[in-house]
């Protein structure tokens, strides 16, 4: 029971980095979410959005410090100037995403939409690939390093500054999100739609409108996880979007998807659930299952909520529409 | 307007007098007919002449000409000059394989996303488990956990393994499907996807603490397969035993798609819910449906161990089900043909044509001629290209290149033209 003990205080660790992992998770889910609030359809191509908004993100960072102007300036306007500049790209991408590969299928079968996402995402990776490939030789790209500080919180808590503002941040995005799905008259206008796109299109809501908006507040949201992100961990490649993505998306189901609280709600615990089953799960089988096994433990979950409660923790049972 | 001679119908020259355009286009295609093969024959390692015989065959099946004579030059063609020409070159026999066994592979998917419309996209989970299946005892692996017999088993088991590798991964789909068959649409995708890539992560983390799959690494060598005491580990060797599996699957196939179960799987896709009404076993037939697709693609998991003579987990990622995907949706979701064509056409893209590309393209660069930077190798591209190729068959020929018969037959009923006619025979150019 020794290495349990050892594992015990390491919890606090463990929170602080599930918690991290968990709100890039939420933000990311909050994309899936609300695009399939309102359309019914998977955004398959979502995780390359974020992809995507990392690439820009860190180019940026890596801009600002081939200028010689990162060492100069406050890590956190650097972290806030890269994230926006994210999130417009990500943002315009998606718009164009929708406009392109999705508008000329929305009255197709369901499948039919959801094959072209995955098209979509099959060409954003390869052509970020060639784009770095082209400029840099390689690839993947490292992200330069922001913050080095590390802060007591509590006796036992020691953690690194970075974490910290990637928790604000994305609590501040979940904010302004909530009040502006709730207050705004376009939040208004999108929660009308979700509920019935045709009584809503009678209304007087520009619909195509609408369904704009979302893909870009979605994917904007997206790209500002992407940021956070390849700050966090240091490194991004165009092919990281896709277990990130699965399992962003398992959180929006875990959640309830189409509830943009119970996306938060997802991918915190997912998140949580996976830093701390990552380490646990070796000392409760007695290292027969270590921690490269976290990724099967989140796509086990995704398939047992999907079988048990396919609503999520969330949401409400629908009934078959005839 | 003249019946066309590039269309399949059940009689030839009826009377029906063609357009003098016609005649120049049947005349065309009886040439590539018969002159791809020859060219073949007398220049075995030409590659451009390998794509004509492919495109060759490609005219016998648009030829409007009796359904025996078409048969037969399929025949000649498949039978005689493939073998042939692989005897002599293996990268042709390889490159026919390889088509050969995606064939099986996508008439498989299509029996789950074709006729029953259901979206699968964990397929390349089942043709992994076949081929763990064979590599485990066809290779020394299984000494590590087996307390019986001897490792690695001889070549002459592959037979038996070819039936084994089906049930088990028939019965691995039916373990899948029993409790995940009740979900709908996409959500049934991103299970099947999620499912796929836990059976990739076990293979490769099934190293400890019992020595199973020996994790990233892989498993190698593992035996060919033998008559007696004759080894098959020819390329073409390879290409006849896939070829009489791709028939045996047809003709099962086309059997099964023609029966009381074929129509149930149709009625399912069309809509669930009157299916059920009507009495369709709902769920028994989506299972039936979902087992006999991974027991295909078990069944091709086996010969593509024994081809390759090593298996890793990378060889079945999620790539590889889309791959599949795409030739289903190229080819034309529920039409079999369709598929074997779509199977066809992406093999051949992928190793023929990137290939021959981008080593062309390398040519020009060590010559001087062309300074061509290594990020633009067109055989990189691989993704993009099928990206494209979705997305495009998505928002402009969602039914495919050589779409459903049925879904032509019902449409003429309806008096709805279909759209491939509408535009000046599309399709015949596409195909």
């Amino acid at each position: 029971m020794n290495q349990l003990q050892v594992l015990v205080k390491i919890i606090p660790q463990l929170l602080s980095d599930g918690l991290a992992l968990g709100f890039v998770y939420a933000i990311v889910a909050l994309g899936y979410t609300m695009v399939y609030g309102i359309l019914e359809f998977i955004n398959f191509a979502h995780s390359e959005l974020f992809m995507f908004g990392a690439f820009v993100g860190t180019e940026v960072l890596l801009l600002l410090k081939s200028a010689g102007i990162l060492a100069d300036m406050s890590p956190t306007v650097a972290l806030l100037l890269s994230m926006l500049v994210a999130m417009i790209f990500s943002g315009a991408l998606g718009v164009t995403v929708d406009r392109v590969a999705y508008r000329p299928v929305r009255s197709a079968p369901k499948l039919v939409p959801f094959i072209s996402a995955i098209g979509v995402s099959f060409i954003l990776q390869d052509l970020v690939r060639m784009v770095e490939e082209a400029k840099n030789g390689k690839f993947y790209l490292n992200a330069p390093t922001l913050f080095t500080n590390r802060i007591t919180l509590a006796p036992n808590m020691v953690v690194p500054e970075k974490t910290l503002y990637i928790v604000g941040l994305c609590l501040l995005m979940m904010v302004a999100l909530t009040l502006f799905v709730s207050k705004n008259k376009w939040g208004k206008a999108m929660r009308a739609v979700a509920q019935d796109r045709e009584t809503a299109r009678l209304m007087g809501i520009n619909v195509d409108k609408v369904i704009a908006l979302t893909f870009l507040i979605g994917a904007a949201l997206g790209g500002a996880a992407g940021t956070l992100f390849s700050v966090q961990y240091g490194s991004i490649s165009p092919y990281s979007g896709f277990v990130l993505g699965m399992k962003a998306f398992t959180a929006a189901v875990f959640g309830g998807i189409g509830k943009i609280p119970g996306a938060m709600l997802g991918g915190i615990l997912l998140g949580l659930i996976e830093v701390f089953g990552a380490s646990f799960l070796g000392a409760l089988t007695g290292g027969v299952f270590g921690s490269e096994y976290k990724d099967v433990l989140a796509f086990a979950i995704l398939i047992l909520i999907l079988i048990f409660k396919p609503s999520g923790l969330l949401g409400k049972p629908v009934g078959e529409k005839v | 307007m003249a019946q066309h001679p590039l269309r399949p119908g059940p009689a030839a020259f009826d009377g029906k007098t063609f357009a003098v355009k016609d005649w120049i286009v049947l005349g065309l295609m009886a040439v590539v007919i018969l002159a791809a093969p020859l060219w073949l024959m007398a220049d075995k390692g030409n590659s451009v002449a390998f794509i004509a015989f492919l495109a060759s065959l490609l005219c016998v099946y648009r030829l409007r000409v009796p359904a025996w004579l078409r048969l037969l030059l399929a025949v000649v063609d498949l039978a005689v000059v493939m073998p042939l020409v692989g005897a002599s070159s293996g990268t042709f026999a390889h490159v026919a394989t390889v088509i050969c066994m995606y064939g099986v592979l996508a008439l498989g998917l299509n029996i789950v996303v074709g006729f029953t419309g259901l979206l699968n996209l964990g397929y390349a989970a089942f043709y992994a488990v076949g081929a763990y299946t064979y590599a485990i005892f066809a290779s020394t692996q299984a000494r590590n956990f087996m307390p019986f017999g001897v490792y690695p088993l001889s070549g002459n088991w592959f037979w038996l393994f070819l039936l084994l590798a089906m049930l088990v991964s028939g019965f691995v789909g039916f373990l899948l499907g029993l409790p995940v068959l009740r979900l709908k649409g996409d959500y049934l995708a991103v299970v099947t996807l999620g499912f796929a890539e836990i059976i990739r992560l076990l293979f490769n983390n099934l190293s400890k603490p019992v020595n199973i799959t020996n994790g990233p690494m892989g498993i190698t060598p593992i035996q060919p397969p033998m008559i007696f005491s004759l080894r098959l580990d020819k390329p073409v060797h390879y290409y006849v035993i896939v070829l009489a599996l791709l028939l045996l699957t047809f003709v099962v196939v086309r059997n099964l798609q023609n029966s009381r179960i074929g129509r149930a799987w149709v009625a399912i896709r069309e809509d669930e819910l009157v299916a059920r009404t009507m009495g369709v076993p709902v769920v028994r037939m989506k299972l039936l449906a979902f087992s006999i697709a991974a027991g295909l693609a078990g069944m091709m998991g086996v010969v593509f161990a024994a081809m390759q003579s090593y298996v890793d987990p990378t060889s079945f990622t999620f790539m590889e089900s889309i791959v599949i995907l795409c030739m289903v949706i190229l080819g034309g979701t529920g039409s079999m043909t369709g598929v074997i064509i779509g199977a066809l056409a992406v093999i051949v893209l992928q190793l023929q044509i990137l290939k021959d590309a981008s080593s062309y393209l390398t040519s020009l660069t060590t010559a001087g001629i062309l300074n061509l930077p290594s990020w633009l190798n067109p055989a990189k591209y691989e993704r993009l290209i099928f990206g494209l190729i979705l997305v495009l068959m998505c928002i402009f020929r969602p039914n495919g290149l050589i779409p459903e018969k049925r879904v032509l037959q019902i449409k003429e009923k309806l008096g709805l033209k279909p759209k491939a006619d509408a535009g000046g025979n599309a399709a015949s150019k596409e195909g």
